[in-house]
């Protein structure tokens, strides 16, 4: 699912020599070095940033409605579709609320599926992968063959599918969600268990006689963690971008209750009489914290790799 | 050769027969049972046991689940009552539209990424590299549907040079390739990364093996050993991939129907989501994924056909 799978590439192959490649390279210390230093500390930094947007945007939805108080369930009319102006930094609602007090809650929704998806997906993923990669066997196809089947449904018509057979609420949204996103972890972990277990202390473990599920859950599970890790920040953007575009199908908390998606979908609904305040600052907050999540989890891929090659 | 087609396509079958045992899982596991979702509240007992021996809802769920397979194999997928019409006709009558919005935007993402991730290799960790890296994944975190609404606001509000609905398409070519521009650049430009991404990271690979060195050792030009060589053995990995990537494209083709309000099977799809038109839900469910496992498995031949260690290695 995540376009950033082969970002650690550059780090994990070393370097190619070529012309062309080397710029402004201190003489005397080994090019490669260097290259691996920079682009790693680059990495970092990119990170960095990244987390801190995330905190900070986590903390503008939770903790800002204690600072900044609107009422955001009355609707009144009479200021409604308001550009921003002192009362209102950022404008109102077609409803008449605020709309940094909408980003706000709207957020907080967003968020929390966000999380509850990549907490719930990657659990089920895990069990999922660890079970079917150590049983192996017909155990081990048939449970990737429904693991295919998932996949190769797409995603959005799965997701529209289960939020129109059960009513949307929160727990419907972040169920169906994980429905379509557990298999990637299911089927990365698998891999990566079917190469671990062939290591000498698995071997070890099942001669004292450790049971399936110690083996499992105390061997396998642990060494997979660093890659799980990765995947599991990357599983956050998805669910936010999902529930997004399900927001803009109309499968969303019904009102007062709001997310980003359904923010930006009421944006959408009235570009053409150029409320430009209902739509950028949901656009932003989304793209924003996609990218953010995007480079946390680049950054811990590469952390992850470079233990790996240590190991 | 013969051997791994054979493996490839049992597989691709195995996968079908699963999606629909899930599909018939989920279409008999709706509230209140499928001939009260169909017939509303206010319906008697009677009517609601003549319509289930009608449709033969009162068997068994094994023997519902054979009868449901035969038809589906035989093209017949249920009616919709909403609609008055057949699934399959329906599905006739719109899945060809959604077929030829992916297909050609699949050829333009490729067409545009290949190239882009390419260069992005050649110039890894260069500013040309960061830049390109950085555009695709902003494009990658827009939502679709607010790529596609920029692409209205410049091309069609501000600047009018294409509709920003694709309603009157099928109403002659011209008309047809104006209302698809729009359309077909937000599923293009969202989906970039995907290939470039791998695309960048295989042409860096592929620049360290020693079959490179040899063609500049022997004088060829950079020009001529990133096109003759490069290009074609990281082209592989952009092939595989366009099985991976076509599940996005369907879902963001979805998307980009409801915007734009395009004809196609994801509208029918949505639509049939507003009236709780389950047939029609689940045969599009069905179709659009089949379309995805014929998809992948054409890749995959192409791959073989490509890679003459795919057949030895496999076969």
């Amino acid at each position: 699912m995540s376009a950033l799978e082969p970002a650690g590439l550059v780090q994990a192959t070393g370097l190619a020599p070529e012309a062309g490649s080397i710029g402004g390279l201190a003489p005397g210390l080994p090019p490669k070095r260097i290259r691996l230093m920079s682009s790693a500390a680059w990495q970092n930094r990119m990170a960095v940033a990244g987390l801190v947007i995330i905190v900070a945007l986590t903390l503008f939805c939770f903790v800002g409605p204690l600072l900044y108080r609107t009422n955001q369930t009355a609707t009144n009319l009479l200021i409604a579709n308001l550009p921003p102006s002192a009362a209102h930094l950022l404008g109102t609602s077609p409803e008449g609320r605020d709309e940094i007090g909408q980003l706000m809650v709207g957020g907080q929704v967003t968020l929390e599926v966000a999380f509850a998806v990549a907490i719930f997906s990657t659990t089920f993923g895990v069990a999922w992968g660890a079970i079917a990669g150590y049983l192996g066997g017909f155990i081990d196809a048939t449970m990737m063959r429904i693991v295919d089947a998932v996949l190769a449904i797409p995603f959005l018509f799965f997701v529209v599918l289960l939020a129109s057979i059960l009513t949307p609420n929160l727990f419907v949204i972040v169920l169906a969600i994980t429905a379509a996103s557990w298999t990637s972890t299911a089927r990365l972990v698998r891999g990566e268990v079917l190469s671990l277990r062939t290591r000498d202390y698995v071997a070890a473990g099942i001669l004292f006689g450790a049971r399936h599920r110690h083996v499992i859950f105390r061997h396998l599970v642990p060494n997979v963690f660093g890659v799980v890790a990765v995947n599991a920040t990357l599983k956050i953007a998805d669910a936010i971008y999902i529930y997004a575009a399900m927001a803009f199908l109309g499968l969303s908390l019904p009102p007062p209750a709001t997310s980003w998606g359904d923010l930006l979908t009421t944006g959408i609904n009235h570009v053409f009489d150029g409320y430009w305040w209902q739509l950028w600052p949901p656009a932003i907050a989304i793209v924003l914290i996609v990218l953010a999540v995007n480079v946390v989890g680049d950054g811990l891929h590469d952390l992850v790799e470079r233990r790996l090659e240590r190991r | 050769m013969t051997a791994y087609l054979a493996r490839r396509a049992l597989q691709a079958i195995l996968v079908m027969l699963i999606v629909s045992v899930i599909v018939f899982i989920l279409l008999h596991s709706l509230p209140g049972g499928l001939v009260r979702a169909q017939l509303g509240g206010r319906v008697s007992t009677f009517q609601v046991r003549q319509l289930q021996r009608a449709e033969g809802l009162n068997k068994p769920l094994p023997v519902q689940f054979g009868i449901w397979l035969i038809n589906a194999l035989k093209g017949n997928l249920g009616f919709s009552y909403k609609m008055n019409q057949s699934v399959a006709s329906l599905l006739a009558h719109y899945l060809p539209r959604t077929l030829l919005l992916v297909g050609i935007a699949t050829v333009f993402n490729i067409a545009i990424a290949v190239p882009v991730g390419m260069w992005q290799g050649y110039r890894r960790n260069q500013p040309a590299d960061h830049l390109l890296n950085a555009s695709t994944l902003i494009l990658y975190a827009m939502p679709d549907f607010l790529l596609g609404v920029i692409f209205i606001i410049l091309l069609s509000l501000d600047m009018p040079l294409f509709p920003s609905t694709a309603t009157a398409f099928g109403s002659g070519l011209r008309t047809d390739m104006a209302v698809l521009v729009l359309p077909i650049a937000t599923l293009v430009f969202g989906n970039i990364s995907y290939y470039s991404r791998y695309m960048r990271s295989a042409v860096i690979e592929n620049l360290l093996e020693d079959y490179v060195r040899t063609a500049y050792a022997i004088g060829n030009s950079s020009r001529r050993v990133l096109l003759a060589h490069v290009l074609r053995n990281s082209m592989t990995s952009t092939i595989t991939n366009i099985g991976l990537t076509l599940p996005f494209v369907f879902s963001g083709a979805l998307i980009v129907e409801e915007l734009f309000n395009f004809p196609g099977i994801g509208l029918l799809f949505w639509n049939a989501s507003q009236t709780r038109d389950y047939p029609v839900l689940l045969g599009v469910v069905l179709v659009v994924t089949a379309s995805v496992v014929a998809g992948s498995l054409l890749a995959d031949l192409g791959y073989a056909a490509l890679d003459p260690r795919v057949r030895y290695v496999r076969a």
